[in-house]
This record gives structure tokens, sequence and C-alpha cells, in this order.
């Protein structure tokens, strides 16, 4: 050992704890940088929404929730477009939740490992992906025109239940797959035939799961507009849908019509309206989550 | 194996070979397996044990990539026939997992869920059939007060007798056991040895172990299994006592495995 | 009725399950259900093919192929109309690009604090609220960019339209901001922690080895996260429909009105083009491109965390 260059090492040593701090400095920087990523995106939300509330609060009446359309803004109402949201819901959500369990339960349960699972699943990812105004021209052809379910109820809720098919298959398909090897094999070793075990088993205790995910599918439907404006929604609507094949408007329909015209008033009963859609959102994801929490896995 | 006194049988397996894809996991199996006795199969891990057992309720085939040949007696009657019926077989033959597996449901639901699919559904058997069966299974004075709550809140060892509840409310004729204590501490594990020895007067009982003590203790035949062979089969006490096989005179000392 | 009482449970069990079991009626039907409702999805994928591709082909007999892709002009509502794509796909690509100027950075800095920095608990309580930001309706996002974002907009610059591409390509990069910051973050958090003590035991600061370790092996995962993202951008149809305008052009200034290919999609479906006219088929062609655009970066973001995905 040389004990020569110790005054090298210590220059060495203070250049390096300078470099350190340097560095320490970058670190900090770096975090903070990151940090104000994510709080302007929780800024931008809660802006969004005390914008909306204090735009919209004083406007909502019971008025707005008893009234049709109107073109004074002080009488108009969104009852026609309430109505024909839970119109369309009535329809999509059986519909759209037997396809996806039924989808779900085949890929997980039943399909064997070959090409069309392969293409089962691609295709799924991929018409997740699809543009809803895409979907909205599907409905206008397929069910508006080639099945001449026009502009009803009917064809609304058909597009919005294949729209929102695949969140249902994927969030069915994982709760399925969290079932047990273990719970499945008790069943199918007391003399259970696949479709007892299924529907007994697998698919009770999947529940949760499923019906969280199709909640979650539903407040999507519930707030999609391009879709249903293209299958041919109208915005004025002065009556309740009678039956499946009436005209109907929906909710976010009737807010993008208020948003677009130019009077001020209109605006702002667009924003009561925002409220209502966002308290029915906020409503059903508050059972999604207590569904989560409630049955939370006991595995 | 001594044919003296030969009980009838409740197994005849011959030349039973299994495969997992190109593993040739059962070479050459043959076994008879008397009714009303505990037959207990022994072994390292890997050598079979568990996919044997599991042939002879066919629920290996739940596995799409195996293969078996040869036959499997279940009272005379072949199981692999074509007409013979899986869900028939497993309604007279239990099983009971390695870990304890209670569905998701009440103690009650449990106990009765095989009945249920089976199609009895009148109240007053069903009740019946959950006294008698929590009764046999040795855990009635536990779960009297509770059948309508939850399995998962009773312990290891309660989950894994209330599985042997749900096993005998059925009426099995035999009942399969993969390992049946070894997620247990051993006050529970005594519980389902009690309970074995309690058993086999109505029961046959075919149990797969890891531990050779258990084996001893409670088993009147004993097969250790090696490599996917049958090394020796014979009677509990001189398996353990005089073995005839150098392998298995090494694996019941505890030389390998 | 007398005779089944006597019978004992294992005789009752036994006369049902010798006959039925995996033959019986039920066991043949629900697997053909289930691959009925398997099928529909697949159904309505070609479904969307079939119709895109008839009604366009449809189109085609009407406006030459050539002008539809050689034409800079999109004039379908004049009395000689020009049916070119490129304005409608300038416009989309224009906000789509503003989008991510916004999604991405902010998404990608998200991602990070979250995988990197944050605690658990942190984590817990934001990862919710930035899904309600995934969740808020379209429309909504476009009254909030037409009524609040293009006026703060517009007092600090003077020449933004009312209808302009900035806003609605900042607001759409705002909702996609959750997405790209969860996609990115599953990459990141997938990477192994040894991978991080290695270089954390070489003295490494958390920011270099979230840069130079991190990152690159979470890279395709976080690029992937990108390209569905700009597919995202590229199909949103409600805000720049409510905020971006309506007039189709070659220009790239943010600040005027533009038109994409979903906003006029909208415009023709609110108006009332009969059933038949060229117009009405023209959304076809357009919503045929749109989808072509969008399965391809799908198809690109699935190649990407396919091809390159690291395996721990």
């Amino acid at each position: 050992m040389k004990f020569a260059d110790t005054t090298v090492s210590n220059e060495r040593y203070e250049e390096n704890t300078q470099r350190l701090s340097k560095r320490h400095i970058w670190n900090k920087a770096f975090k903070g940088i990151c940090f104000g990523a994510m709080a302007f995106s929780i800024l931008m939300l809660i802006v969004l929404l005390i914008r909306i509330l204090t735009q919209g609060i004083g406007f909502l009446s019971w008025d707005l929730i008893v009234n049709f359309a109107s073109r004074n803004a002080e009488d108009a109402g969104m009852l026609a477009a309430l109505a024909g949201t839970i119109w369309l819901m009535v329809v999509a959500a059986p519909l759209s939740f037997v396809l996806g369990v039924g989808t779900a339960v085949y890929m997980e349960e039943y399909a064997p490992v070959n090409r069309f699972t392969k293409l089962l699943q691609t295709n799924i990812s991929n018409l997740a992906g699809v543009p809803s105004v895409v979907f909205g021209l599907l409905g206008l052809t397929i069910f508006n025109r080639l099945l001449g379910l026009g502009a009803s109820v009917l064809a609304g809720g058909l597009t919005l239940s294949l729209l929102v098919l695949p969140i249902i298959v994927v969030a069915s398909r994982e709760a399925i797959n969290a079932v047990p090897t273990d719970v499945k094999q008790a069943s199918y070793a007391m003399g259970a035939t696949k479709w007892q075990t299924i529907f007994r088993i697998v698919i009770p205790t999947s529940l949760p799961g499923i019906l969280t995910g199709t909640i979650l599918a539903l407040s999507r439907a519930i707030g999609e507009t391009a879709p249903i404006l293209v299958i041919g929604a109208l915005t004025y609507v002065a009556s309740t849908p009678s039956d499946l094949f009436s005209n109907f408007t929906a909710m976010p329909v009737q807010i993008y019509d208020w948003t677009g015209r130019p009077q001020e008033e209109f605006q702002n009963i667009a924003a009561a309206g925002i409220i209502i859609i966002l308290l029915m959102l906020f409503f059903m994801n508050s059972i999604a989550v207590f569904i989560r929490t409630k049955f939370q896995k006991r595995f | 194996m001594n044919t003296e006194e030969k009980a009838p049988l409740a197994y005849n397996v011959e030349q039973l070979n299994l495969w997992y894809a190109d593993n040739h996991a059962l070479q050459d199996i043959s076994m008879e397996i008397p009714e009303k006795s505990v037959t207990a199969i022994i072994g390292p891990s890997g050598c079979g044990k568990s996919t044997f057992i599991k042939t002879l309720n066919r629920m290996t085939e739940m596995n799409p990539i195996v293969k078996t040949n040869g036959s499997i007696k279940y009272r005379e009657n072949e199981i692999f026939a074509k007409d013979f019926s899986v869900e028939y077989l497993r309604t007279k033959v239990g099983m009971v997992f390695q870990n304890p597996n209670p569905f998701p449901k009440s103690i009650y639901e449990n106990v009765i869920y095989g009945p249920k699919i089976h199609g009895i559904k009148d109240k007053k058997t069903l009740d019946e059939i959950v006294e008698k069966s929590l009764k046999k299974a040795a855990i009635w004075d536990e779960t009297k007060d509770r059948l309508k709550e939850n399995a998962f809140g009773l312990s290891g060892g309660q989950q894994q007798r209330l599985c042997i509840a749900r096993c005998l409310a059925i009426e099995p004729d035999i009942i399969l056991m993969d390992e049946p204590t070894s997620a247990l501490d051993p006050i529970s594990t005594l519980k389902i040895e009690e309970l074995i020895q309690e058993l086999k007067k109505d029961y046959t009982i075919v149990i797969v172990t890891h531990n050779m003590q258990q084996a001893a203790r409670i088993s009147d035949n004993t097969a250790f299994f090696l490599n996917g062979v049958i090394v020796e089969y014979d009677q509990t006490d001189k398996i353990f006592s005089s073995p005839a096989k150098k392998e298995t005179e090494d694996y019941i000392s505890g030389r390998f495995g | 009725m007398e005779d089944r009482s006597k019978l004992s449970i294992s005789e009752r069990i036994e006369q049902k399950t010798k006959g039925s079991g995996s033959s019986s009626f039920m066991e043949k039907l629900m697997p053909a259900v289930f691959l009925l409702c398997a099928i529909i999805s697949i159904l309505t994928t070609l479904g969307i093919v079939f119709t895109l591709l008839f009604e366009t082909v449809t189109f085609f007999r009407g406006v030459p192929f050539a002008d539809f892709f050689a034409s800079t002009e999109w004039y379908p509502f004049f009395s000689e109309p020009q049916y070119g794509i490129w304005p409608l796909v300038n416009g989309t690509l224009l906000v789509a690009g503003i989008a991510m100027m916004v999604a991405i950075p902010f998404g990608l800095g998200a991602a990070i604090y979250l995988s990197e920095y944050a605690s658990e608990k942190v984590r817990k309580t934001v990862k919710p609220v930035l899904e309600v930001l995934a969740g808020i309706p379209t429309i909504v996002y476009g009254f909030f960019a037409l009524t609040f974002v293009t006026p703060i907009l517009r007092a600090v610059i003077p020449g933004l339209d009312v209808f302009n591409a900035l806003s609605p390509g900042i607001i759409i990069g705002v909702m996609i901001i959750p997405m790209i910051a969860s996609l990115s973050e599953d990459a990141m958090s997938s990477v192994p922690n040894s991978i991080r003590e290695g270089a954390f035991a070489l003295g490494a600061t958390r920011m270099e080895v979230t840069v130079k370790v991190v990152l690159p092996a979470a890279l395709s995962g976080v690029i992937a996260s990108f390209v569905l993202g700009i597919s995202r951008a590229i199909g949103e149809t409600m805000i720049v429909s409510v905020a971006g305008g309506a007039s189709p052009g070659m220009g790239i200034d943010p600040t005027g009105a533009v038109q994409t290919m979903t906003a006029y999609i909208v415009q023709v479906v609110k108006g009332d083009a009969g059933f038949g006219t060229p117009i009405y088929y023209s959304i076809y062609a357009v919503g045929m491109t749109l989808f072509v655009f969008t399965l391809a970066m799908n198809l690109l973001a699935h190649y990407i965390s396919r091809r390159f995905r690291e395996d721990y």
C-alpha cells in the first residue's frame, strides 16, 4: 500500500462528491417532473369537474328532468333523452351481458387451444380498438337499413351492445380465469358434468367480476354519442319511446345538441345535463366498486 | 400379496399405461385393490402416484395431453369402456384433494352440492344428508350452528373434513385421497387419520401420501411407486418390516425421496 | 313415488347418472350456445368490414377512385363536389399530433412516477382517479374544450379561431393520458426488481435506473401504449365535432378550424343527406379510411408488444 497519493484521491473524492450531488439534484428534478405530469392529469380532472359544476348547478331543476326539449332554454328539459337512454340500456344491458359472458365462457372453458381461439382473441382485441363512430356505420347499415329497424331504440341498443361487447368479454374472461382449478376439479370429481360445473360453480364464483365489468361497460355505453348519432338518433323528440321501435334521443345526444347552440343559456343547461349524466355514471361506478370490495376474491 | 383370504375387489387395474404427451408417466401398472380397506400409495415426488390415483376416477382426462391404455375395472366394470358413464363413476368414487378445496358457498351448500346436481331436491332429505355426512366426517359439532356461513371461514383442517363430508354426501363406494393432510398441521392430520380409520368400515379408501409414517399407521396395503412403475405392493406390515426389494428398503429407510 | 322413497340416496343418484351425464341435452346444447355467442363477435367484425366495403364500392361507382386519393380538395356539399380524402386525413393527423404532444409526456411522466417513485398508497389512490378521467364521456370533454379551454386559449393566443385544432387536440391528449399512463406503468412494473437492484448496487440514482435500465427494458410496452394512444386519438369523434370545426383543409396551422374524418361523418349524419346520394356513401368511404388507419395502428401496437416483448 502506498500512502503517497492520498491528496490525489482526496481531490478525486471531492470531485466525485460534487458529481454525486449533481446527480442527486437531477434525480430530484426528474422526480418532480414526473410528479408534475401525474398531478397535471388529476388537476385537469378537478378543473373539469369544478367548471361543469359551477356552470351547471344553478340550472339543475326539476323542469330539466320532466320537460321535453324546447326552443327556449328556460323550458328545455331532457325527459325524452333520459327515457331514451334508459330504453337503450334496457336493450343493451341483457344482450351484451349474455353475449359477453357466453363468449368468455366459450373461450375459457370450452375452446380448445387452436387457430379458431387465436382468431377469436385477436378479433376481440381489434374490435375493442374500432372507433365508436364506425360501430355507428355498422348499426346504420345493418340494423337501421338492412333489418329495417329504422332509427329506433332497438337499433341503438343493438349497436351499443356490440360496441361494449369486448369490454365485457375481457372482464368476464379475467373473472372466470380467476376461479381456481382446484374448485372446478372438486365439482367434476363429484360427478358433475361440464355444464353443471360451469353453471353452479364457475359462473357464481366469477359473477362479482363479471358484474363489475358489465357495469363499467354500460357506463361507457351511456356516454356514447357518436354511434347513436350515426344510426340516426334525433336531436329533437317531444315524446318518450313507447316501444322498441320508437324513435329516440339520448342524454349525450341532447347535450351535444345544446352544446352546439350559440346561445349561452343552452350551454348552461348542457352543463346541468352533464351533471346529471355524471351523477348517473358516478352511481353506476359506485355500485361496481361496492360489488368489487364486497365480494373480494377469497382465494 | 396375501391371497388366502381374498376380499372382493374394488378395483382391478391391469397393464395400465399413461403418457403426458411423450412422457411415459405410468408403465404397466397392475394392481388389485380390495374393498373396505385402506390402500396407501407411497413414493418420491414425480413417481406417478398422484397421476395413478387420478386415473381411478378418470380425472386425468381433464388434461388433454394425457393418453392412457390398459384396463381399470371398477367392480367388474371397465371404466374406460365407451358406454361407461364417467359421471356415474365419479359418484361412486369420491375424491379428496391435496389442498382443501371447498366451494365458495355456505357449509350447507357445500355438502348438498353432490346430491343436488344428481337430482335430489327435497329439503328434508337434503337436511338429513347434511347432518349425516357432517357427522360421519366428524365435523358436525363444530359446524351445526353455522351451516349457513361461508366455508372459507373454517380452518384448513375443518375445510378438509368438510370436503370429506361433501364426498360422503353422495354415498360413494370408494374414496380417493390425494395427499389429504400435506397442507395441514399435525393436530388436523391426526383428526383426519382417525377419521380414515373410522371410514374404512364402510368405504374403500385409496390414499396417496408422501408421509411413510402415515402410510404405516393407517393403511392395510401399501404400494411403492418409483419412476412410474410399481416396485412393490404388499401388506403394509410386510412392506415396512421386510420389504422384498432393495429400492423399497432404501426409500422407507429414508435413503432417498 | 313410493318406490323412490324406499331407495337409498346412492341408488337414487345411480339411477340418475347411469343414463344421462355428459350425453344429456344440456351438455350438447350449451357449448353450441356459447360458441354462437363467440361467433357473434366475429360476425361483428365481418359486419363492419363488409358494410364499409360494400358502401365504399358503391361510393366509388359515382366518384372516381383517383379523385379520392389524388385530389387535395374535399368539398362534398358544393354543386360540383370534390372528394379528395387528404384534407380530412390532414385534419385528423393534425389533431392527433397535438393530442400526442400532450398525452405522451404527461402520460409517460405519470407512469414513471407511479411505477418508480410512488408509494403503494399513492398508487392505489391515483390509479382509480385516472380511471375516472378515462371514464368521462367524450361529449363532456367536447363541451369542456369548446366552452372552457377555447376561451382561455383565445385570451392567450390572439389569432385563435372559435373552432380550432388546438383546443380539441389538447383535450383529446388529456383524455388519452390515463390510457398511456396505465399501459406504460404496466410495462414498467413488470420489469423485475432484480434488474433495478443490479443498477442500484452500482450506485445509480433512481432517475438513472429509470432512464437507463427500466425504460429500455419496458420500451416495447411503452411504445405500444403510444401507438394505441394515436389510434384512439384518430378515432375520437365528439371532441373534434364540438370544438374542431368543419373546415377541411391542407393547412397545418393549429389555430384555425379543421375537419377530421370522424367529424365529417357526424356532420353528414346530422344533416339530412338523403339515402343513396354520393354524400351518404361518402361517409362509408371516410369510415373505411378511418377504420384502416386505426386497424393498422392497433395491429402495429400488437406487433410491437409481441415482437419485442422482453422475457424475464
